[in-house]
């Protein structure tokens, strides 16, 4: 069982959250030509990295707010939460 | 070769069976080779095995990090099917269910190929629909399906739990009769032991730490035991593909994730079919020891770990155990973790590169097991003509950017949702 820190609930077992993905990928800017690449990596492309992750969960089950998470893809050690509009 | 046969058992009884052959042997790596296979899993022995015998390249290096068939061809629960929707799944599912049906004789080994059949239970009308939707495509490509309704099910499967008033109840089914489960070990050993015998050098302990690419060509590699030159690359290392691709300075379109499974205890034969739980993500089938073997969902975030998480463990045996209620009464024999190379449609990729001379195998998401012969075969092809074969040519890697998804089930990016 993971214990996530909610950065607006305090900790509670990871059965009380949704995962959300990658936090790192950027989506293209509203009212702009945007190219196909641009889509094809925000869509699809992902690092999928080995070690530190910075990650959205969602906080499905209690205050229903979106956060960041950085943790590691191998021994699930959570390093830090936050809001997310904040960045590492 | 020695040859796996009743007389050669009986003829190594004599010397208390102290003289039989090596199965592969332990070369040291060569300086150089036409062609290198990074991934010793099933659809890495299974290429150079097809490398060897259809094209006749056998100057070729295996290299495996760990040990041979210690990946996701020893971790998987074993299910071979072709029960798919799209016309580009079917057919190449179905060309390796072709192999698995002629495998162990062709490799001289018992892979214990077991076609059981495979049920996929609805609990809904609209499910009833959706499967007679896909049972008809499969048929208009040569594969077998059958649509059961609720009785029928009852006479296959008297456990499953048929009572009324269960939040899930059973509708019917969609049956492939040809599907099945194969000895996973012996798979991979057999295409080793086969792939050894023309020549294929397996390198085990030896890990890829980078690659030389040179004016956009491939040239060879730099491993743990020294730098090996090659003409052609092949990377088949599911969950770690990301690692690999990163050191090649490629983003691809997958994440990877663990998936888990679990076995019980022994108990006399009383399930003859790989059954799958319809309203959730639960299968299960009952080995030749008399083992339940059942898995299900991903634990639900991007993780390399191969070892999972109880809470999704807790989640699939609860939906197992609403199938088949007489599960709560068994105990847990082994529970363990692989990680997947889940793909953003849910397909896989065989495909070449933007890198002259580096192909590609990944995205096999929790089904590569099942496609292990076809997978070699094609990737092997790829490799030696330096172009797909039309079984493939639906797995490319540029078909995210460009809209040509093969996305099976519909079920978009979210790959851990899959």
């Amino acid at each position: 069982m993971l214990y996530i820190k909610c950065p607006y609930c305090g900790t509670r077992a990871q059965t009380e959250f949704a995962y959300g993905g990658d936090a790192t990928v950027k989506r293209p800017e509203l009212n702009k030509e945007i190219t196909d690449k641009e889509w094809d990596e925000f869509v699809y492309l992902r690092k999928s990295l080995r070690g530190k992750h910075l990650e959205f969960w969602h906080h499905i089950s209690g205050c229903r707010q979106w956060f960041k998470v950085q943790r590691d893809t191998t021994t699930h050690e959570i390093f830090k939460t936050l809001k997310p509009h904040e960045e590492l | 070769m020695q040859k796996y046969s009743v007389f050669n058992l009986i003829k190594n009884a004599f010397s208390g069976h102290q003289n039989w052959e090596v199965a592969w042997k332990d070369p040291t790596p060569k300086k150089s080779y036409d062609v290198i296979i990074i991934g010793g899993g099933g659809h890495g022995l299974a290429t150079a095995y097809y490398l060897a015998k259809e094209h006749n390249i056998t100057n070729v290096a295996i290299i495996e990090k760990g040990w041979i068939g210690g990946g996701n061809v020893g971790r998987n629960t074993t299910i071979i099917r072709s029960n798919f929707m799209h016309d580009a799944n079917g057919r190449f599912n179905e060309f390796s269910m072709d192999l698995w049906r002629n495998m162990s004789q062709e490799l001289n080994f018992n892979v214990m190929f077991s076609p059981r059949g495979i049920i996929n239970l609805a609990h809904s009308d609209a499910q009833m629909n959706a499967y007679a939707r896909r049972g008809n495509s499969m048929r208009l490509n040569g594969i077998d399906a059958v649509l059961l309704n609720r009785e029928e099910i009852k006479k296959i499967i008297p456990m499953a739990d048929f009572s009324d008033d269960v939040r899930f109840p059973i509708f019917g089914g969609l049956m492939q009769p040809s599907a099945g489960t194969a000895r996973h070990d012996a798979v991979a050993w057999g295409y080793a032991r086969q792939a050894d015998s023309m020549g294929v050098d397996i390198i085990q302990n030896c890990e890829v730490l980078g690659f030389d690419v040179v004016g956009g060509k491939i040239k060879g590699i730099r491993t743990s035991r020294g730098d090996i030159k090659a003409k052609k690359i092949g990377l088949c290392v599911a969950g770690s593909t990301s690692i690999l691709a990163e050191k090649l300075n490629m983003t691809l379109p997958i994440e990877t994730h663990l998936l888990q499974a679990c076995v019980s205890e022994p108990v006399k034969p009383l399930l003859d079919h790989v059954v799958t739980f319809g309203a959730g993500h639960f299968y299960c089938s009952q080995s030749d020891k008399g083992e339940m073997v059942m898995g299900g969902d991903l634990d639900g975030y991007n993780s390399y770990a191969q070892r999972g998480n109880l809470p999704t463990l807790q989640h699939v045996l609860t939906e197992g155990i609403a199938m088949f209620p007489f599960l709560s009464k068994l105990k847990m024999l082994r529970t363990w973790g692989g990680i997947m190379d889940m793909s953003m449609d849910g397909s896989p990729i065989i495909d070449k590169t933007h890198i002259e001379g580096l192909y590609l195998n990944c995205g096999w998401c929790y089904g590569g097991f099942k496609s292990t012969p076809a997978s070699g075969w094609t990737f092997a092809h790829t490799i030696a003509q330096d172009k797909v074969h039309k079984l493939n040519a639906d797995y490319n890697l540029n078909r995210f950017s460009k809209g040509y998804l093969l996305d099976e089930k519909g079920l978009g990016t979210k790959t851990w949702i899959s």
